[in-house]
């Protein structure tokens, strides 16, 4: 799971109110070079929740993002090259997410985060 | 300017709207920026022809559109530009001649490569006939030096006969024949490189590789943008849009397909890697009836694209036993030391209900003018004409493509543009549907039950026992859409 998908998941377990954004617990991560596309990076950009995404990035060990980011920054190349590195090279192989309300913890194995919900929460 | 469009004579009713979403994609429009409907190109037939013909005329702004169009498509035979055309090889000469010269002269010049191709429909033309034809052409003055792989230009003299008899092709009510410049033709050695046959990781219910590049270019997939695919399954859409550049992400209910597979190389990702593409950006496990999806991000993905299980091959799951939706049992509480491990039972899924949560989250999470793409499927014995498909305030049916499966049932493919915002009072007029989905689960599931109709003993057909004789020739004269 790379961290563009863990921004756009919250836990949606019966009765939560705030789902987002879930914690990332780390036992395996990789990197991957993808080649980078500056369109869809931009897009993504104005997608994404920043501080969740940095606060996910930390989880997975990677401190090289500015604390906040305004649309200014992506002129910079430097700035391109971390926010492209975090966002899609960085994959949480195996770990879970956890519902920030309820402590839920929801596997992520080869790669691929389950958020399937139990009988008793949905 | 007009171009003879010619199309290979299969999946008859995906070859216009191809070209159109083509057309939009390469810039033929702006319109879709916004939201809007994009404006329909021009289409004309040759005089006297079935609409079901491979021949037509398309007016395009540019060559370069054509070409774009042609060379990205997968149902266009060739666009060509018309040097001439007429009933007879008399009237094809006067036709030439009078064509502008300085439309003709620049592709005739000394310095180039060309060929010619002599082609016809429905009919076979022999090399000595061939020979004679192409021989026939010589008031054309060519200048240039033959080459035979890799011309400078494509030249081709296609005739269009009576072919009498019948091979199940659309009537052709009189000969005729085209000759003109090529200006693009589709890759059709991408189906075989794609085939399922040579797929590592296959499911009962892969996307064959045409079908899943023609609905690739309905969504108008391309580098830079996001395309979902809630159904993932093996990831057999998903491998064509990403062949064609697009960012791919796609969520299962079956962890089964999306997370094991068959093996450590035979699961969804190394469906990509046999193709050298790249990776999904995500695959998850989820269940489109409950989205896991942050509730403050919308307008994320420009296209979603997926073949919905609707109960015939393979059906909907969705969270929740059976017994559980009936009300007969109280939910299942997990017991804490075995709940990392559990599997959540599930119910079947309808799909109404299947196609109403996938057109809310499409409505909710698919950009401006991004694109909805999927296939419903329809009983062959209602009346076509009369068929509903399903419809919502932020959509706009832009083409329907139907593809007969069996005598009893086809498959139409829906494509949809998104035209309105996703407002308050259309997420609470959702949310207050799927409560009621949720309440009549078992009453949605009687009456949404495709596999019973299309699998139930033929009734009528049985009792009517009629003189053989009667019976009417199982071959039809035109197979229209079969092909």
């Amino acid at each position: 799971m790379r961290l563009l998908t863990h921004n756009m998941l919250s836990s949606n377990i019966k009765g939560v109110v705030n789902g987002f954004p879930l914690r990332i617990e780390a036992e395996k991560v990789v990197e991957m070079n993808v080649e980078k596309n500056i369109e869809f990076l931009k897009k993504m950009f104005e997608k994404i929740d920043w501080k969740a995404f940095v606060d996910a990035s930390q989880a997975m060990g990677y401190t090289e993002l500015p604390k906040e980011a305004d649309s200014s920054m992506l002129n910079s190349d430097e700035f391109f090259n971390r926010f492209h590195h975090a966002l899609l090279e960085l994959h949480l192989e195996e770990g879970a997410l956890v519902c920030p309300e309820t402590g839920r913890r929801f596997p992520v194995n080869k790669g691929i985060p389950n958020m399937l919900l139990h009988e008793d929460e949905v | 300017m007009w171009y003879l469009c010619v199309f290979y004579h299969r999946l008859l009713d995906y070859r216009k709207p191809e070209v159109e979403s083509l057309a939009q994609l390469f810039g033929a429009n702006e319109d879709h920026q916004n939201g809007r409907v994009p404006s329909q190109l021009q289409w004309k037939f040759p005089l006297r022809y079935h609409p079901d013909s491979p021949f037509h005329f398309v007016n395009l702004p540019s060559e370069q559109l054509a070409r774009n169009i042609a060379t990205r498509s997968i149902l266009v035979k060739g666009m060509y530009e018309l040097w001439g055309e007429g009933t007879s090889y008399e009237e094809l000469k006067e036709s030439v001649l009078s064509y502008p010269d300085e439309r003709k002269l620049p592709y005739l010049d000394s310095d180039s490569t060309f060929k010619i191709t002599v082609d016809s429909f429905g009919k076979v033309i022999s090399l000595e006939e061939q020979k004679e034809l192409i021989q026939g052409l010589s008031y054309i003055p060519f200048k240039g030096r033959v080459k035979l792989k890799n011309p400078d230009h494509n030249f081709w003299l296609i005739e269009v006969d009576n072919y009498g008899g019948n091979n199940g092709l659309p009537p052709i009510v009189q000969k005729r024949v085209f000759f003109g410049r090529e200006v693009g033709g589709a890759d059709r050695k991408l189906i075989p490189t794609y085939q399922l046959k040579s797929r590592t990781y296959l499911g009962p219910t892969a996307m064959d590789a045409e079908m899943a590049f023609l609905m690739a270019n309905q969504a108008l997939a391309t580098s830079g943008k996001l395309v979902f695919d809630p159904f993932v399954g093996t990831g057999s859409i998903l491998v064509a849009a990403a062949h064609f550049g697009a960012m791919t992400m796609g969520a299962d209910i079956d962890i089964r397909v999306v997370r094991d597979g068959r093996g450590p190389d035979c699961n969804v990702w190394s469906n990509f890697k046999q193709y050298g593409l790249p990776m999904p950006v995500g695959l998850l496990r989820a269940d489109n009836n409950l989205p896991a999806w942050r509730p403050s991000l919308k307008e994320v993905f420009d296209a979603i694209i997926c073949d919905p299980p609707y109960g015939v091959r393979a059906g909907g799951r969705k969270s929740g036993g059976r017994k559980l939706l009936k009300g007969a049992v109280e939910p299942y509480i997990v017991p804490d030391d075995k709940r990392t491990d559990h599997i959540p039972s599930t119910a079947p899924y309808s799909l109404v209900e299947c196609v109403h949560d996938l057109l809310d989250l499409a409505a909710k999470m698919l950009v401006m003018g991004g694109r909805l793409v999927f296939f419903y499927p329809i009983l062959r014995e209602d009346d076509f004409a009369e068929t509903h498909f399903p419809e919502h305030p932020c959509f706009k049916l832009i083409s329907t493509s139907e593809q007969i499966l069996s005598s009893r049932y086809s498959r139409v493919l829906l494509t949809m543009v998104k035209t309105g915002p996703y407002t308050e009072e259309i997420a609470e007029v959702a949310r207050i549907k799927h409560i009621q989905f949720k309440e009549n689960h078992v009453k949605w599931l009687e009456d949404g039950n495709l596999h019973s109709a299309v699998f139930s003993p033929a009734a009528a057909q049985l009792t009517e026992a009629v003189d053989p004789k009667f019976i009417k020739d199982p071959k039809p004269k035109y197979r229209g859409k079969y092909v």
